[in-house]
């Protein structure tokens, strides 16, 4: 290769090193899209030979049949959720960034969750809402037991319990990066503002968050997307039983367990749209804010 | 007063925080309880009782060999290792051409890198089943090796953003030397990138070690299952031995754990650079 003049060379080097990455980006992320698109014309089953193509049909489906729709319900809990998850992880993020006794242990605890497998989470979970499960032991204990329910099984509280659930797995992680955004201001800014008189609250309001506000949104449009593609607590958890399904474990379903791949793939399409218009959406509006 | 005032914050800054170690650690502890306990002490003891052996194993005896979770253990560890190596190796590949030469359709290449993050990856199992399918791969340890290279993409944010703090003056000395742009990158950037390598290696080894559905979805033969899918088969046939399932959960998480404390500081210095793009 070293024989080669720069200019050759160059055009080699740049062939050869985007080849498999650009092969597996087109096949992986681009051509499932296109495919989507063309199976959510047609009624394929996802394994005949012939694809029998049906117009707008399965669009229709969705948006008339009040079932496929109600699903998206579900994600408001989550939605919710994360503004929770959020405010702890920023309160944590915060105090933890100033003088507190044993901080690396508090800051260890608190992430350590975010690291645990999905599936061990679900049934961490499990075995917390059980009726003779851990929080209705606690609840006793505190002498709250007239408060204990069936936390899994009573379909107002269900979609309560499992946000929860995802408060617990997800916070540690947005609390790291707050806590990594707010380490990078200089001490000197913190000592300046105490000698104009700020107290802690001051310091939060008018340097903490203004210096954290481009992570704080990108955190939550990640966090919106992340509330409308919800799958792997509650499919863990319920399997979508009552009246804990998401528009994710629905689209799955109706795939791999009904056969209607056709349908399927416009509910994914549908999805993908919603979740893609809310990103751009968001990003729109930080930009004219700047 | 105003000390009074003060202690009081500083009292219920750490009220909170102790509440806060507790709402972490709690439900992961009485797991932990629960699987040292015998069949008849958890059927007769709450959860937050302590165990009367702190060393029975024999529940972990029993998901281990049962769950046969060895085999889960080392299709996870040769689907981690090639899926790292892979991203690895593309990834900076891929970051050196972006960052380093700029060409016709560089900018369009980088778009189409940006906007693949746009897609959520979950929303096209559908279609990438069909793909998966028909390329042979369904029920074979590739299928979830080429998708984590294919789809996550993170590898190439991590090294371009090392890229542009490694200076190219490093290129042009070792041209003048008349090094080829294949020993630049081999003997120069890929060193120089280790400190991102790390990075790239905790935030794709914990997400692949952690997921769920690629493998239940497109590994579902009982030879190739990973940690996730084996613990997942305790559900149902074990509802009534709770205490089997706990020491399953909690073989999952050890490896965590180690990981966790040995590597403490690179695993925060990784997801805090990690998952801002």
């Amino acid at each position: 290769m070293s024989n080669l003049s720069y200019k050759n060379q160059r055009i080699l080097i740049i062939f050869l090193f985007s080849l498999v990455p650009v092969v597996l980006l087109l096949t992986f992320s681009y051509l499932p899209v296109i495919k989507m698109f063309q199976y959510s014309f047609t009624s394929w089953d996802g394994f005949s030979k012939n694809m029998e193509y049906v117009g707008f049909d399965n669009y229709k489906t969705i948006f008339t049949r009040p079932e496929y729709f109600a699903v998206f319900k579900v994600s408001l809990y989550y939605f919710f959720a994360t503004f929770v998850q959020m405010g702890l992880a920023l309160y944590f993020a915060t105090i933890l960034s100033f003088n507190v006794r044993l901080k690396n242990w508090f800051k260890g605890i608190l992430f350590f969750p975010t690291l645990l497998n999905g599936v061990a989470i679900g049934f961490i979970f499990l075995f917390f809402f059980k009726p003779e499960g851990t929080l209705n032991t606690l609840l006793d204990l505190a002498g709250l037991g007239a408060w204990q329910q069936k936390w899994l099984l009573n379909p107002h509280l269900i979609n309560i319990s499992l946000a929860f659930a995802s408060v617990w797995r997800y916070m540690g992680m947005n609390f790291i990066i707050f806590l990594g955004a707010i380490s990078s201001i200089g001490s000197d800014i913190y000592e300046a503002s105490e000698i104009d008189g700020a107290n802690r609250w001051h310091q939060f309001r008018h340097i903490i968050l203004p210096s954290i506000k481009r992570i704080l949104q990108l955190n939550l449009i990640l966090a919106v997307s992340g509330a409308i593609g919800v799958f792997e607590i509650p499919y863990v958890m319920t399997g979508g039983s009552n009246g804990s399904s998401t528009f994710v474990i629905q689209t799955v379903d109706v795939a791999f367990k009904y056969s209607k791949l056709g349908l399927a793939s416009a509910m994914a399409v549908v999805l993908l749209g919603i979740v893609i218009i809310v990103t751009i959406l968001q990003r729109v509006l930080i930009k004219e804010e700047k | 007063m105003h000390t009074l005032k003060y202690s009081a914050a500083s009292f219920f800054k750490y009220l909170t925080l102790v509440f806060g170690a507790l709402a972490a650690l709690i439900p992961i502890i009485v797991v932990f309880f629960a699987s040292l306990k015998t069949n008849a002490e958890y059927a007769s003891t709450g959860p937050l009782t302590l165990p009367e052996n702190w060393l029975n194993f024999s529940n972990y005896t029993k998901a281990f060999v049962d769950g046969n979770m060895l085999l889960g253990f080392m299709n996870t560890i040769i689907i981690v290792l090639i899926s790292i190596a892979g991203a690895t190796l593309t990834g900076s590949m891929m970051a050196y051409i972006l960052a380093r030469f700029k060409f016709k359709g560089s900018k369009l290449l980088m778009g189409a890198f940006l906007l693949a993050t746009l897609i959520p990856g979950v929303t096209t199992q559908v279609a990438t089943f069909q793909i998966i399918n028909s390329l042979d791969l369904f029920n074979t340890r590739w299928a979830p090796i080429l998708m984590y290279l294919g789809t996550d993409i993170i590898a190439v944010y991590i090294f371009m953003q090392f890229l542009d703090s490694i200076s190219e003056s490093l290129d042009e000395s070792a041209m003048l030397d008349g090094a080829s742009y294949w020993t630049i990158y081999w003997r120069i950037i890929l060193p120089l990138l280790s400190p991102a390598i790390v990075t790239v290696i905790i935030v794709k080894g914990v997400n692949i070690y952690n997921d769920f559905y690629t493998p239940f979805l497109y590994m579902p033969k009982s030879s190739l299952q990973v940690v996730s899918t084996a613990l997942f088969k305790f559900k149902g046939p074990y509802g009534s031995q709770w205490e089997v399932i706990c020491a399953a959960i909690m073989i999952a998480i050890i490896p965590t754990l180690i990981a966790f404390i040995s590597l403490q500081k690179y695993i925060y210095n990784g997801f805090a650079q990690g998952s801002v793009k």
